[in-house]
């Protein structure tokens, strides 16, 4: 299939927000402004044990403060509610703790008051009393533990490769993927030099700056949710399913999201604030702070050990992936994460023998899922990194290191799949040039020392899911665009109106592209993955297509000339006799796609396209201190053709920034009990503005992506993706140390480099 | 509980309200004025998504008390193009891309309409510094630097004129 179309009219110019005036006023609509009449405000205790029994909660005293409403227990839940498990991969997560609690933080009971002070200040009234058990946080230690975090796994049945899991018992482990190539072992035995390394990374919180909120309330016709998710449809079905309703009696609606990040996924409030509109028959608002998101969702931690063969030219022949994701207490989307990013391991570099084993593993802490990226930047922190390790050991430019291994054009990565429109060289050669790589560099001098370093990562697109589209042509020949693609910042609603409007030839002005309601567009699988420009591009191009296919037999229909231009509103004037009726087109996409063999991960078609994503990096340290700074980012992404180049600009930057903070300071600090040290911004810190390198650029290689729409593919997570390998390898040109565990703090390099010189900073401090 | 009245000029509006003691700038703004431009994010006064200006200051509307409005003139991004125009610095927010979700935009306009009110041409490292504690998780900050130039340079050249 070739989409593309050669000349293009509105695509690949820049054009701004559709929504640029609302936000700059401050009157774009997000659900945190959302009250409703007669709404109760609702707060969550939460739990204060890693994993306990809970043996009774006493919530009279809080019932008895003026102006609460209720207070509700899972008792009361599975009143309405009976199984009150939800998630997208299992069925495991509570709407309230029944019977245990898995992590600190988990919600055990909910206050309903008229006031959202009230409701905190009776929720502390609430007592609870626990009988601890014991708990496992690390996730290596969790995978063999007998300490088990639940007694038995419940996939939901969605995911045909996590069905064998069904009903398992004694493990932590939701998913064992793996990838077998070739005879890894004999790679091994055969090689001139074995690289074995482990990297770590750390758990963070997406912390979107629009906390997390629900409100629910009953209608005529069943339940509203109104709630700022990223996955209208999946509410949908996962509240129906809940409910034993049919989907029409549920209807989810969503507004600009104050960002996302994969934190507003899935299904997070929703369940609970269908739940206490069923039980107070009032409509109630579930709205968190900023401290208790990070207890609702986070990013995998992972430990990932991997093992290189390599021959005497430096050609990679071996490598073997061993990957641990720190789940935590429910699988949220874990298990996909495991799987999809979990077949990328052994990196964009074209390996003949090949063993992944990649595990998605319960612990006592709280969950993790989707973040940016969706499991690459970790990955491509370990790859990455160990490459710029083996080239180093064997006197080899990493830049060329990297060249004589990546996978090329037409050459079949591990899984069996053959890479297609995958611009990796392309991505490693512009960053290199970018960053003046062949050139004399300045390495410092005294206690002041420069380093560079370069890396690329790549991430398959999930698959396969689908997106349906709807275009209706108004009779003055203006025009809505029915999408479930949820607006976050990534200005979809921007790209998704200009695909409309190349293809229909309107101007991009006249289009209105409808915000996410289930009652009125169709099905769409999430916004997530950087996915939308790709499958809801399509869909909409589809979608308008063919209503320019209607609008043609209309206009053969009244007899007008073939040559005749296709302009709905003449067309409609002529067919009613007056400005009246619409033309409506409806477009469906789902990618070809080939599961993975359960035992080999093969497939001939494991993703509809591959996303890239290189980053050069040059630091100073003060080799005294430790403290360094980032002098110099150039992030470089292959995202096939270019639609709108301010927004993928800033896609990149905003991605590649983002993950700055994830490589340099942002860690959930947990203490032994599992107890979170650090949910506020006071101490769990951001990148702000002065955190900026002193030089940040951002560049598209020109590419296009064979079977995209118009030929792209997505972009929203790619800037992120070498972030972190590159400031390791930067670090590492300028002083000689490696660090192997994120974040790169700047006490964390200080006792590092007094390690290398035999004067660790904790003998001086005695 | 008790509450209190409040006299205020709000966005150039002589208003009221009925307060209770404990009741943020943000809540009266919000529940009292259904003006939504002032967001409640992190709520401890450390990311500048509740900014708003009191008497030509710029307060976290999250922490300050509503009950301490009485008698003083409040601005809210709100009242930034009240003339039907927008501000110089909204509309190089716009031209230099400066936002993507926006849900923390009308904070670090408030903000930058502060900087600009004291210093008329800041350079790039006083607009980080004023800035600093003003969180964007989309991280538009290198779009947000150069929309403030260009708000100063398109101010300064009019003033010229």
């Amino acid at each position: 299939m070739d989409t593309s179309h050669k000349a293009m009219r509105v695509l690949g110019a820049s054009r701004g927000r559709t929504e640029a005036v609302a936000k700059v006023t401050g009157r774009a609509e997000y659900i945190h402004n959302l009250r409703l009449p007669r709404m109760l405000h609702a707060k969550m205790l939460r739990s204060t044990m890693a994993h306990a029994r809970i043996l009774s909660i006493d919530t009279a005293q809080a019932r008895a403060v003026p102006g609460v409403h209720s207070v509700v227990t899972a008792e009361d839940v599975m009143k309405v509610i009976p199984q009150p498990y939800f998630g997208p991969a299992f069925h495991d997560q509570p709407i309230l703790a029944v019977g245990k609690v898995h992590y600190v933080g988990e919600p055990v009971a909910v206050v309903l008051a008229e006031d959202p002070y009230i409701a905190e200040e009776a929720s502390h009234l609430i007592e609870v009393e626990y009988e601890e058990l014991p708990a496992v946080f690390d996730e290596v230690q969790a995978a063999e533990s007998k300490i088990v975090v639940h007694d038995e796994l419940k996939p939901a049945g969605t995911f045909p490769d996590l069905k064998h899991l069904a009903g398992r018992r004694g493990t932590n482990i939701a998913l064992d993927f793996q990838v077998r190539k070739g005879d890894v072992e004999q790679a091994f035995a055969q090689a001139d030099r074995v690289f074995e390394h482990t990297f770590r990374t750390q758990q963070v919180m997406h912390t979107p700056m629009e906390p997390m909120i629900s409100l629910a309330e009953l209608t005529d016709s069943g339940i509203t949710l109104h709630t700022a998710t990223q996955s209208p449809s999946f509410v949908r079905l996962e509240i129906a399913r809940l409910l034993g309703w049919p989907e029409s009696r549920v209807r989810v609606r969503t507004a600009f999201l104050g960002g996302g990040f994969g934190a507003k996924l899935y299904i997070k409030l929703e369940a609970l604030a269908a739940a206490l509109t069923l039980l107070a028959r009032r409509p109630v608002r579930v709205a968190l702070t900023m401290a208790e998101q990070f207890y609702t969702i986070t990013k995998h931690g992972t430990t990932f050990k991997i093992k290189t063969a390599v021959d005497g030219s430096g050609r990679i022949t071996g490598r073997q992936c061993t990957v641990w994701w720190n789940g935590g207490a429910y699988a949220d989307i874990g298990p996909r994460v495991t799987q999809k990013s979990g077949f990328t391991a052994t990196g964009p570099y074209d390996i003949q023998n090949v063993a992944v084993d990649s595990y998605q593993v319960y612990t006592n802490l709280p969950p993790a899922g989707a973040f940016r990226g969706f499991g690459i930047t970790q990955l491509v922190w370990a790859y990455e990194s160990q490459a710029d390790i083996i080239a180093k050991e064997l006197g080899i430019d990493p830049v060329e290191f990297r060249r004589m291994n990546l996978l090329r054009e037409g050459q079949a990565h591990s899984t069996g799949t053959v890479m297609r429109s995958a611009g990796l060289i392309e991505v490693l050669d512009r960053t290199a040039e970018r960053m003046n790589w062949d050139q004399p560099f300045d390495r410092g001098s005294g206690t002041l020392r420069r380093g560079r370093g370069i890396g690329v990562g790549f991430k398959a697109l999930v698959a396969p899911t689908t997106s349906v589209a709807m275009v209706t042509l108004s009779a003055d020949g203006s025009c809505f665009v029915h999408a479930s693609t949820v607006d976050m910042g990534q200005a979809s609603n921007t790209t998704l109106a200009m695909i409309a409007a190349e293809v229909l030839d309107i101007s991009p002005e006249r289009i209105k592209v409808i915000a996410p309601d289930t009652d009125v567009t169709p099905y769409d699988m999430a916004t997530l993955g950087s996915r939308s420009t790709f499958h809801m591009g399509h869909a909409i191009r589809l979608a308008a297509q063919d209503a320019r296919d209607k609008m043609e037999a209309l206009r053969a229909e009244l007899g007008l000339p073939a040559d005749e231009p296709l302009d709905a509103a003449a067309l409609l004037k002529k067919r009613y006799g007056m400005q009246a009726g619409n033309i409506v087109g409806w477009g469906s996409y789902v990618p070809e796609y080939t599961s993975p063999n359960k035992e080999t991960g093969h497939s001939e078609n494991i993703t509809p396209n591959w996303m890239i994503g290189g980053c050069g990096i040059e630091v100073e340290v003060d080799t005294e201190t430790g403290q360094f700074r980032i002098l110099r980012m150039e992030n470089v992404v292959d995202c096939g053709a270019v639609l709108n180049p301010r927004i993928v600009e800033s896609q990149v930057s905003g991605a590649a920034i983002m993950q700055l903070g994830a490589a340099l300071y942002e860690e959930m600090e947990f203490d032994e009990d599992g107890q979170l040290r650090n949910a506020s911004f006071a101490e769990y810190k951001i990148p702000g503005i002065t955190d900026l390198p002193a030089s940040i650029r951002n560049d598209a290689v020109p590419m296009h992506q064979y079977n995209g729409p118009f030929g792209a593919k997505g972009v929203g997570e790619s800037g992120a993706f070498a972030v972190s390998s590159a400031i390791a390898a930067a670090i590492d040109d300028a002083v000689g140390v490696r660090l192997t565990s994120m974040p790169m703090k700047h006490e964390t390099l200080c006792k590092a480099l007094r390690a290398a010189v035999a004067n660790p900073i904790e003998e001086t401090l005695t | 509980m008790s509450t209190t009245r409040i006299s205020f000029e709000l966005n150039g509006q002589p208003v009221w309200a009925e307060v209770e003691a404990h009741h943020s700038v943000l809540d009266v703004l919000r529940n009292t004025f259904e003006l939504y431009g002032a967001r409640e994010s992190c709520g401890q006064g450390l990311c500048g998504c509740c900014t708003v200006s009191v008497d030509g200051k710029v307060v976290s509307g999250c922490l300050a008390l509503a009950i301490d409005l009485d008698g003083c003139s409040v601005l809210t991004v709100e009242g930034l193009d009240s003339g039907g125009e927008l501000d110089p610095l909204q509309q190089a927010f716009i031209d230099c891309g400066a936002f993507q979700c926006g849900f923390c935009t009308p904070g670090f306009l408030m903000m930058s309409k502060q900087l600009l009110a004291q210093n008329p041409e800041p350079s790039e490292s006083d607009i980080k510094h004023f800035l600093a504690g003003n969180l964007c998780r989309c991280a538009a900050y290198p779009e947000i630097i150069q929309a403030v130039q260009l708000a100063a340079h398109r101010m300064n050249k009019q003033e010229q004129v």
